[in-house]
């Protein structure tokens, strides 16, 4: 074995460890990593109790509701199996929309509604011009009145 | 009979490397020039407004390619410590320094246009999701390279414990780049990927890829411009780097 396949080995064998200790130390902190939590995972009891936690979902289709004196909004995050009620006083971003994704910081009071302190927009991974977009939800439409005849 | 046209070796000397470099800095420097010009147009002038975000997703042009970029010449710059490391080369050790802070500047400005794209879309700078938080590490970890090999005053140490740095580092890019799939995070998943078509339009996806051309010459005529410097510097003492000092005079 020539010195410089030793050092080879020595390399490999050494970045496939940290690897390894790496993918185990992500695994351990898995839970840590997590920015937000589903309706889904905060209904089986996986979101902590007492602090403060990001909930992150869908704003459910017509559930916003906004109170006429001030800035408080209601609405339902979403994520098609459960959903949960979010209460917030505070201005909204741009692309906060019914039916896009939202996360929401706060802490979920005993009632079951979750009062957020911050409410951040999240958007998904698709480009198009609009008039794309319209002929999307226009075919979305055409398939929904198929079936539902 | 040898079938290798091209003694690599030959090239792995900074002496013979150094005036091959010069013939190529000009090349990637025009190519930069043209698709940055070609990429920005198209950024600018052909790509649709989307339809969710309006005019703030024009951003994308440069934070996708700028990241893309930031992970790939980490990769790069590994590799060069890595083979340094293994053969004991003398360019390899340069050419990791020469890429550190090009790939340092594209992790910043990942990030800085990541924030000033974050502010009106999701509503904030920054937040500690995995994916920016992975990229920060990524940008320390530049800094640190760089940071380390100014430390340590012989360069062949400085060289080795470099590249060990720079080896170790190399774990956060996978983590970066699957970050958005492995984990909850509020930047969103891959819209172009190997494995699937990608869900944008073609204009936009057209004018996203012929900016990350451009990165990309940019950041070969740059590291070579620089791997000649630190060439000339560190081979000071030898005959051909006093020669070429003599015959620039």
């Amino acid at each position: 074995m020539k010195p410089r396949h030793k050092r080879l080995a020595l390399i490999g064998g050494g970045l496939a460890a940290l690897a390894v200790a790496a993918a185990l130390v992500l695994n351990a902190f898995q839970s840590n990593l997590v920015f937000f939590f589903s309706p889904s995972q905060i209904a089986a009891g996986e979101a902590p109790r007492d602090r403060a936690f990001r909930v992150g979902g869908l704003v459910q289709a017509g559930s916003v509701k906004r109170n006429p004196e001030g800035l408080t909004v209601n609405f339902v995050v979403t994520d098609t199996a459960k959903d949960i009620t979010v209460v917030y006083t505070g201005s909204l971003p741009d692309l906060f929309r019914e039916g896009k994704g939202v996360v929401a910081q706060g802490k979920l009071g005993a009632d079951g509604v979750f009062r957020a302190t911050e409410v951040l927009a999240k958007h998904d991974e698709n480009y198009m011009p609009p008039d794309a977009q319209h002929a999307l939800e226009q075919a979305q439409k055409a398939q929904k009145s198929l079936r539902t005849p | 009979m040898s079938n290798r046209l091209i003694n690599w070796f030959r090239y792995g000397s900074p002496q013979s490397f150094y005036p091959l470099a010069g013939r190529m800095v000009p090349w990637f420097a025009a190519a930069a020039a043209v698709t940055g010009a070609a990429g920005l147009w198209i950024a600018f002038f052909v790509a649709p407004t989307d339809a969710q975000q309006g005019e703030a997703y024009r951003i994308i042009f440069v934070h996708v390619p700028a990241s893309w970029l930031s992970m790939f010449l980490y990769i790069v710059m590994a590799c060069w410590a890595g083979l340094g490391l293994v053969l004991n080369t003398r360019l390899s050790a340069m050419m990791a320094h020469a890429i550190a802070p090009t790939g340092a500047m594209f992790a910043f400005l990942s990030l800085w246009s990541g924030a000033l794209w974050g502010r009106p879309t999701w509503g904030t700078y920054w937040v500690w999701d995995a994916r920016l938080t992975s990229e920060l590490v990524l940008f320390f970890l530049y800094l640190g390279y760089m940071a380390l090999n100014a430390a340590i005053d012989d360069p062949r140490r400085a060289d080795r414990a470099s590249a060990v740095l720079a080896l170790v580092g190399v774990v956060n890019v996978p983590v970066i780049y699957f970050s958005v799939k492995w984990w909850n995070t509020l930047h969103q998943g891959a819209s172009v990927s190997l494995t699937r078509a990608p869900s944008m339009a073609a204009t936009m996806l057209t004018g996203m890829l012929v900016m990350a051309i451009a990165f990309w010459m940019y950041s070969i005529a740059v590291a070579l411009m620089r791997v000649r410097s630190i060439m000339l510097e560190r081979e000071a003492h030898t005959d051909w780097a006093r020669e070429l000092k003599e015959s620039a005079a």
